[in-house]
């Protein structure tokens, strides 16, 4: 007898007034050990025990009957259905049940490796190489104890030049290359050649100690090439305190060089001059190779700077500190065309 | 500044033997004279030996080359391919041998030339170094000899060249110089702070009894007088008169050493004067005495519009304020140590040389030079302060001695006018102040010592000495009270006190050292930077970024989340572009633009990231998410002079529609906290007029949100549709934000239905949702559009809006007749406020 013709023949029994319920369940017993893999196991437990299967339809007559017969009628049917499970529980036990688990789990197979991007795929952009290095400067200085500032990018001649001790006829001034902007006077307006009027914006507005470092972005004439681009980020830091000296700054500079290079990169100061500062000093790291190359610029705030401000500088000194933050992102990822900074190809976007 | 060692020997005989090259460059980086370049010259590489030519034989394939079999003194004769053609045979000629390495960085390697062995190179004067003739090979026959001394074996074939021509090599350093070392413009500067530095002796050379006739009690015997008729233009004119000045060449030696140091020779009187002024720093000016009217030089400021010929042969319009020199007609005949005049210039007719040395106002130099856009080595060296002390007296010696060598004749007698000189008073420099400001623990000796090396007198304060000048010093002296305090102590005890004071008068040639802190920077440089030991501050308060620093940081992170990239634009953009990307053409313009068509500032981020945007289209990067915080430049407010300037947001996405600018909007709005954030209808410029809106927080509007106009992006060559947010990101930061607070959440179970709306297109689907949270009040949970359908069945100009509502209560579970209930109000208010339906 087929599963089917069996799983029948149960139902008729039951239609005929549960007569031969038991029957039934001997019959399916009996295939069921007869079983010979836990597919035909399966086969059966779904015909005979699901919610369409026979005992459920009999169950549901079961309101039909007389209703003194109704209780004898249930119990019967659930002692059947106890019968059958366990003959199926045996079964599945006889045929072993780990083969079960992964043949059902089998059947739920997917490839991971299938992705079909457009539907599927989440994407993450990117910020911008040169913001992750300035967020890098920034957490390193925030670390030290800095607070982070800002100014507008179009300064007033006195930001970017006159508070910081460069007259209108210093020497110096001409090496800023600076970009004038068509507001007041001539040369009145300008687009800041440096991050230095923070420090100034900065002074006026705070009283000392002051420990501040001040990233942005500067401009100078420098037409667009692998190397140069008009406008440019800078990291400008200045500390003001009651004492605080020479040696304070060149161990300041060493202590970030070694949180953004690796502590065995090492640094030195050489003299050098900037009008806004003395003394004045650039500042170089070693190369892997023994020489040096040029980070930035340094020095001890000049008394002028400060009494620019309104800080005595019989009583408050300090140092400042500058450099580039574009040439850092360069460096770390050996960039050789700086235009790529502000192209904005999402294909060179998409590498950090 | 270049300076050659064998020049700055003659000023410190000692220094070439001190130390090698590589410790002199160390030391001179030490000294604030950055080494930028070091050269070795004058000398050929080694490797290059005398060869003799002993046959020359055309290149069986090649016309422009030929064969030369040279004997390089080894017994072999090799073959060399060579392309020039001046040789004979016999002539003697530098040979680079094999693995040479030429100053040009080529290593001379052995190879064929179409088939031809060549193993070694004959050399030109170029190739080696040695000159500047690059023509042909260089003949050595004169230079060694006659030829019968090449037969007879006496020049040495095979002998290194250099040895064979008596070359001595010469080194070369290109030094980076401060705007505030004058004196480092000069030999004879870098040579002092040299000596210092290596501790040898600094010796310039005295001209003075070579110079005849320098006295002044002669001036009366000169045909030429001089007035400075403003002072504080000229701190001091000297002139002497020439006769008989050479007009040719100058010798080799002289055109040479130019050259080295970067100067063009042009002929004696203009090299001389170039010479000095590379040598001592002093720059000078040679007139043709007669074409001076009247034999006579006035110094003033010259009047506004006055004009003149420069020697470049420009005509100059000058303005009041910049320093001239007249003749005796009052007619400017030349820009007072910037450029001389064409009308006085020395010519092939010149029979008097009237030489001009004047010490400058540095600022009225440096304006005029500015004003006229005029460089000059002579400007470039008075706008930082030339020296007005005594080594003007040498410099005009130094000029009638090199004058003198080449024949000319010196008149007796010189003049020396002068006006206001900067003051020199003594600088009282506090010990203790010094090491507060360096970290240094100096004694008052140790600072002495170094500031003298340098040619500074430096004296303790107090010292016996000295000690008549106490009161002098102390009265011209900022700090009151120290003089008093440092007279109580005795001499020897003050120099190491605490309160130890030098008092330090600085010395001519360094015109913008003045102050303490001058001095301090004086100190730090000769002790050494590297000896200063190194500490840490750290501040007293915890630092950290400000809310708005973290809240910019979290945009971002926000937005890379959602998949965009950060871009970051240029802000400078042409007016066309401006009006392409559909802004106001007013912008706030450039006086100096980068590139002159990109002459203004962008107002908007949108113009940028049009570029931007097209440069990914043009490289078939579809689909590009880009965004950009930047700053925006709009016109000043009233009563400032510094332009309004903001920091944007800008959101960019290509290929994408309106809803996608609204869902970043939303998305942000929900990062942010931001509160009551409303779209309102609007055209803003530059954006699709029936796809935007503008972007109101709380009340304010901040922003916009949409697609791009199609024709912006027509014009910026964008295919397809872009979506478009940009936000005042410094008001919507800085603006009110949503408190989150906590609500419980609710135990009972949600009631959901749909709503299905026929609205007219002009009711927005904000209103709709207003409306039903207005009808339901608390008690809606959530409402969310999850079907819009327009087609047959719904009329033109209306479409179908589907909503989910959900209900629930905090404290019950809401009954059947309540969700019906609160229905019908959503439908009522729904309609009243946008007379949009319920389908049927």
């Amino acid at each position: 007898m087929t599963d089917e013709q069996g799983a029948d023949s149960i139902a008729e029994g039951l239609a005929d007034g549960m007569g031969g319920v038991e029957e039934t369940a001997a019959a399916a017993t009996t295939q069921l050990e007869a079983a010979a893999d836990l597919e035909t196991v399966a086969a059966l437990e779904r015909r005979l025990l699901n919610r369409s299967g026979p005992l459920a339809e009999a169950k549901s007559r079961i309101g039909a009957l007389d209703p003194a017969e109704r209780a004898a009628a249930g119990r019967r049917l659930n002692e059947a259905r106890a019968r059958i499970e366990s003959a199926v529980a045996a079964a599945r036990e006889r045929l072993g049940a780990a083969d079960d688990n992964d043949d059902r789990y089998a059947a739920e197979r997917l490839d991971l490796t299938e992705r079909l991007p457009r539907s599927t795929a989440l994407s993450r952009g990117r910020i911008h190489p040169v913001t992750a290095a300035r967020y890098r400067l920034e957490d390193v200085f925030v670390g030290m104890g800095y607070s982070v500032e800002e100014g507008p990018e179009v300064e007033s001649a006195w930001y970017n030049f006159e508070a910081l001790n460069i007259p209108d006829w210093h020497p110096a001034r001409g090496s800023f290359d600076t970009i004038f902007v068509n507001l007041g006077e001539p040369e009145e307006v300008m687009l800041r050649s440096h991050t230095s009027p923070v420090q100034i914006r900065t002074m006026e507005n705070r009283e000392p100690p002051i420990y501040v470092v001040a990233p942005g972005r500067t401009f100078r004439t420098d037409t667009a090439d692998a190397t140069h681009l008009p406008a440019f980020n800078q990291i400008e830091g200045l500390a003001i305190d009651r004492d605080i000296n020479l040696g304070d700054l060149a161990g300041t500079i060493n202590t970030f060089v070694g949180a953004l290079f690796g502590r065995d990169v090492e640094t030195r100061l050489r003299p050098s001059y900037f009008p806004f500062t003395e003394p004045s000093a650039e500042f170089d790291i070693s190369r892997p190779d023994g020489s040096w190359l040029e980070l930035g610029g340094c020095g001890m705030v000049h008394p002028n700077v400060l009494r620019n401000c309104g800080i005595d500088p019989e009583e408050w000194q300090g140092f400042a500190f500058g450099f580039g933050i574009d040439r850092l992102a360069v460096m770390r990822h050996e960039i050789d065309d700086i235009r790529e900074f502000v192209n904005n190809d999402v294909r060179f976007l998409s590498q950090f | 500044m270049k300076v050659l060692l064998s020049w700055l020997r003659e000023f410190a005989p000692d220094i070439g033997d001190a130390a090698d090259t590589d410790t002199i460059s160390d030391v001179l980086t030490g000294l604030g004279l950055a080494v930028e370049s070091v050269t070795v010259t004058g000398s050929p590489p080694d490797g290059v030996v005398v060869g003799k030519v002993l046959d020359l034989r055309q290149h069986p394939d090649a016309d422009r080359i030929q064969l030369v079999e040279v004997d390089d003194g080894s017994g072999a004769t090799l073959q060399v391919c060579c392309g020039a053609f001046n040789m004979a045979v016999g002539d003697l000629i530098p040979l680079a041998r094999v693995g040479t390495v030429m100053p040009n960085g080529m290593e001379i390697a052995s190879r064929k030339m179409r088939g031809q062995a060549s193993e070694g190179m004959c050399c030109s004067e170029q190739e080696l170094g040695l000159g500047a003739d690059g023509e042909g090979i260089m003949i050595l026959n004169d230079r060694l000899g006659d030829a019968g001394e090449h037969e007879s074996g006496s020049v040495p074939v095979g002998a290194p060249l250099g040895e064979a021509l008596g070359l001595t090599a010469d080194v070369l350093w290109d030094l980076e110089v401060g705007a505030n070392r004058p004196d480092a413009l000069s030999v004879m500067g870098v040579a002092r702070d040299m000596a210092a530095g290596l501790g040898v002796a600094f010796e310039p050379p005295d001209w003075s009894s070579s110079a005849a006739g320098s006295g002044t009690d002669l001036v009366a015997g000169l045909p030429v007088s001089v007035e400075i008729e403003d002072p504080s233009l000229c701190g001091r004119f000297m002139a002497r008169l020439l006769r008989n000045v050479p007009q040719g060449p100058s010798p080799a030696w002289l055109a040479a050493r130019l050259t080295a140091l970067g100067m063009r020779p042009i002929n004696c009187v203009v090299d001389i004067s170039n010479y000095v002024m590379l040598e001592l720093g002093q720059p000078s000016h040679a007139f043709d005495l007669e074409r001076v009217a009247g034999a006579r030089l006035g110094v003033r400021r010259a009047r506004d519009g006055e004009i003149i010929k420069t020697l470049d042969g420009a005509e100059r319009s000058l303005a009041a304020g910049d320093g001239v020199i007249t003749d005796g007609d009052d007619s400017v005949i030349s820009i007072a140590g910037v450029m001389g005049g064409a009308s006085t210039e020395v010519s092939a007719d010149t029979s008097e040389v009237l030489v001009e040395m004047a010490w400058w106002d540095p600022p009225s130099i440096s304006r005029t030079a500015k004003r006229l856009n005029l460089s000059s080595e002579a400007a470039t060296r008075f706008r930082r302060g030339a020296d007005w002390g005594d080594n003007m007296v040498r410099c005009m010696n130094r000029f009638v001695h090199l004058a003198s060598t080449l024949g000319a004749e010196a008149v007796p007698g010189v003049i020396d006018e002068r006006g206001e000189v900067p003051r020199r008073d003594a600088v009282t420099v506090r010990v203790q102040r010094v090491n507060r400001l360096l970290g240094t623990g100096l004694s008052a000796r140790q600072m002495a010592a170094h500031l003298r090396s340098i040619g500074f007198e430096a004296d303790p304060l107090g010292d016996s000495e000295s000690g008549g000048s106490d009161a002098g010093v102390a009265g011209a002296d900022e700090v009151a009270g120290i003089s008093s305090a440092v007279g109580a102590a005795g001499a020897d005890e003050v120099a190491e006190a605490a309160e130890a004071v030098l008092k330090v008068i600085v010395p001519t040639w360094r015109w913008d050292t003045a102050t303490e802190t001058d001095v301090a920077e004086e100190v730090a440089r000769l002790h050494g930077y590297e000896n200063i030991a190194r500490t840490v501050v750290t501040a007293n308060e915890a630092g950290g970024l400000s809310p708005y620093q973290k809240d910019r940081r979290l945009v971002r992170e926000v937005l890379v989340g959602a998949g965009f990239f950060e871009a970051q634009t240029m802000p400078f953009v042409a007016p066309e572009a401006l009006a392409a990307a559909g802004l106001n053409s007013g912008a706030i313009t450039l006086a100096n633009p980068v590139d002159e068509r990109e002459s203004m500032l962008a107002p908007s981020l949108l113009p940028g990231q049009l570029r931007a945007l097209a440069y990914n289209q043009r490289r078939f990067n579809r689909d590009v998410g880009l965004f950009e915080i930047s700053h925006v430049y709009l016109d000043a407010r009233d009563g400032e002079l510094l332009p309004d300037e903001r920091e944007h947001l800008a959101v960019a996405q290509s290929g994408a529609e309106a809803p996608a600018a609204v869902a970043v909007l939303d998305l942000l709005t929900e990062a942010l906290s931001l509160p009551a954030v409303e779209l309102r209808t609007a055209a803003p410029p530059g954006l699709h007029p029936h796809r935007s809106a503008e972007v109101a927080v709380a009340g304010r509007v901040r922003g916009v949100v949409g697609e791009i106009h199609p024709e912006v992006l027509e014009a910026a060559g964008i295919e397809g549709r872009v979506a478009w947010l940009q936000l005042d990101l410094q008001e919507l930061l800085d603006g009110p934000r949503a408190r989150r607070r906590y609500r419980p959440v609710s135990k009972f179970p949600p009631s959901r239905i749909d709503l299905a709306f026929v609205a007219a297109e002009k009711a927005a689907s904000a209103q709709l949702e207003r409306a039903m949270k207005t009808a339901a009040g608390k008690l809606l949970a959530r409402v969310e559009l999850f079907d819009v359908y327009r087609g047959p069945g719904v009329e033109q100009g209306w479409r179908g809006l589907t909503y989910q509502l959900q209900f629930q209560a905090d404290d019950r579970t809401l009954t059947d007749a309540e969700v019906a209930e609160v229905r019908e109000r959503c439908v009522a208010e729904v309609s009243k406020r946008t007379g949009a339906r319920l389908r049927g």
